[in-house]
């Protein structure tokens, strides 16, 4: 089946088996392999993308041709060139990872909650990302890098 | 973990979806959010050779309330219920209370209610909750739609009423009256685990103090969710009260007939269901303002 999908602003057209999951597309068809593949049944969260702008999905639970038409974000679209998004730079400076397996995943599900909440508590963040596991930080680095993130995010343009 | 080949079709709006699922019958499987159809195919515990997707019939994408009802759409979100406006309403918190804990915020923004009762998995939270709710299924096919008691829609483990070429469009509540509230009280080893055991309550006070309605049901207690109906009986004409909220936990223990596994064995888990009615009924009458 043919399906076109934009990924961070670049259309992919490609031929696939309708069985294919969004993952495994990212990753083997468009070669963008900072989708992370983990438990690979929608329990830790290593895959989530974000999809038209800003609901986050897991990329393991959804078929390619669903995205038919759609756009999806993934971690390769968070920089700008050589800028980091406030929110790696949150996972920089605060320590947000370790071996950083999880870490696209925690970003993407950050972006698509901090775009629906721009001013989250820390309950709000620990909440947002309970479907995300890591076996590394003890989140406690990881939800410090989404709040240095989301104070970045919240001021103007200009003063970035 | 691949799953079988399928072949995909995209519907446009229900009769598109009815006439493909007409067309492949027992083949055929209807996909909405997902969330819990593609893992169970990703095992190979589903196999269905045609997936008709009705992600893109907006016209089901909704959530109203008209004339005492609430009518959920076939692809409206967990998430959309969890952010309704009305929600906070404490008649509905026990649907509330059931938004909050299904699997886990990202899952709840592609999982659908509807979906998720046609799942009828025997530790799904949407089954038992609109169980205690009273809800009903309105299912198409291709004679008409008809509408099922909740009751009548959940079959057996992962079986409903839904015959093959037919589809469910909405999931219908019935609007509480103001002195009613609800719990829905879950124990998971972590977010987005089956549950141990888990318990849906709605209760609604009548002008004198006594119980005018009761419904309970529990999830992960057989081979799927359960009324406890000996519970309703006992509560409803009754005054709210300590020994009056034993007597409900102890007939929810006693009809409770789970697996043992992982989670915990048989014992534990009947324990575990009287407990939380128990912790349920007591947070829908704080809800209502009764002490106990």
């Amino acid at each position: 089946m043919k399906v076109k999908v934009t990924i961070n602003g670049v259309a992919y057209e490609r031929d696939v088996q309708p069985r294919t999951l969004l993952a495994y597309f990212l990753r083997e068809s468009c070669g963008l392999t900072g989708t992370h593949i983990g438990c690979d049944t929608s329990s830790c969260g290593c895959c989530v993308v974000v999809m038209d702008g800003g609901r986050a999905v897991k990329a393991c639970a959804m078929f390619a041709v669903q995205a038919d038409g759609h756009e999806i974000m993934t971690v390769e679209g968070l920089a700008n060139g050589g800028t980091l998004h406030p929110l790696q730079q949150g996972f920089w400076d605060q320590h947000g990872l370790q071996c950083g397996y999880c870490t696209p995943g925690m970003m993407l599900t950050s972006y698509a909650l901090l775009k629906q909440n721009p001013n989250p508590s820390e309950a709000a963040i620990r909440e947002g990302l309970a479907g995300n596991l890591c076996r590394c930080t003890g989140y406690q680095n990881i939800v410090k890098a989404v709040q240095q993130a989301a104070e970045k995010m919240r001021e103007p343009v200009s003063a970035r | 973990m691949i799953p079988a080949a399928f072949e995909y079709v995209r519907a446009h709006s229900p009769d598109e979806a009815l006439a493909q699922l007409q067309k492949h019958g027992a083949d055929a499987r209807v996909l909405a959010g997902g969330q819990s159809l593609i893992p169970a195919m990703r095992f190979r515990l589903a196999r269905p050779a045609v997936l008709v997707d009705i992600n893109g019939i907006s016209s089901l994408d909704y959530i109203r309330v008209t004339d005492g009802t609430l009518s959920v759409g076939a692809i409206a979100r967990d998430s959309a219920v969890e952010h309704s406006s009305w929600i906070a309403d404490r008649k509905w918190s026990l649907l509330h209370d059931v938004s909050r804990v299904v699997a886990d915020p990202v899952v709840r923004q592609t999982g659908t209610i509807v979906g998720s009762l046609c799942h009828n998995d025997p530790a799904g939270d949407w089954t038992a909750a609109a169980l205690a709710a009273r809800a009903s299924v309105v299912v198409r096919g291709k004679s008409g739609a008809r509408t099922l008691a909740i009751d009548d829609f959940l079959v057996d483990s992962f079986t409903t009423a839904v015959s093959d070429g037919e589809m469910a469009l909405e999931v219908r509540f019935p609007v509480p009256d103001d002195r009613s509230a609800g719990s829905y009280q879950k124990v998971e080893r972590k977010v987005g685990d089956f549950a141990t055991a888990a318990a849906a309550v709605q209760v609604s006070l009548g002008a004198d103090g006594t119980l005018r309605t009761a419904g309970v049901a529990l999830s992960a207690a057989g081979p799927c969710a359960v009324r406890v109906d000996e519970a309703e009986r006992l509560l409803v004409g009754q005054k709210p009260g300590a020994d009056l909220i034993r007597a409900a936990a102890a007939a929810a223990a006693k009809k409770s007939a789970p697996q043992g596994d992982l989670r915990g064995s048989v014992a534990y888990k009947k324990n575990l269901a009287g407990v939380l009615v128990a912790r349920g009924l007591r947070q829908a009458f704080e809800r209502l303002g009764v002490k106990i």
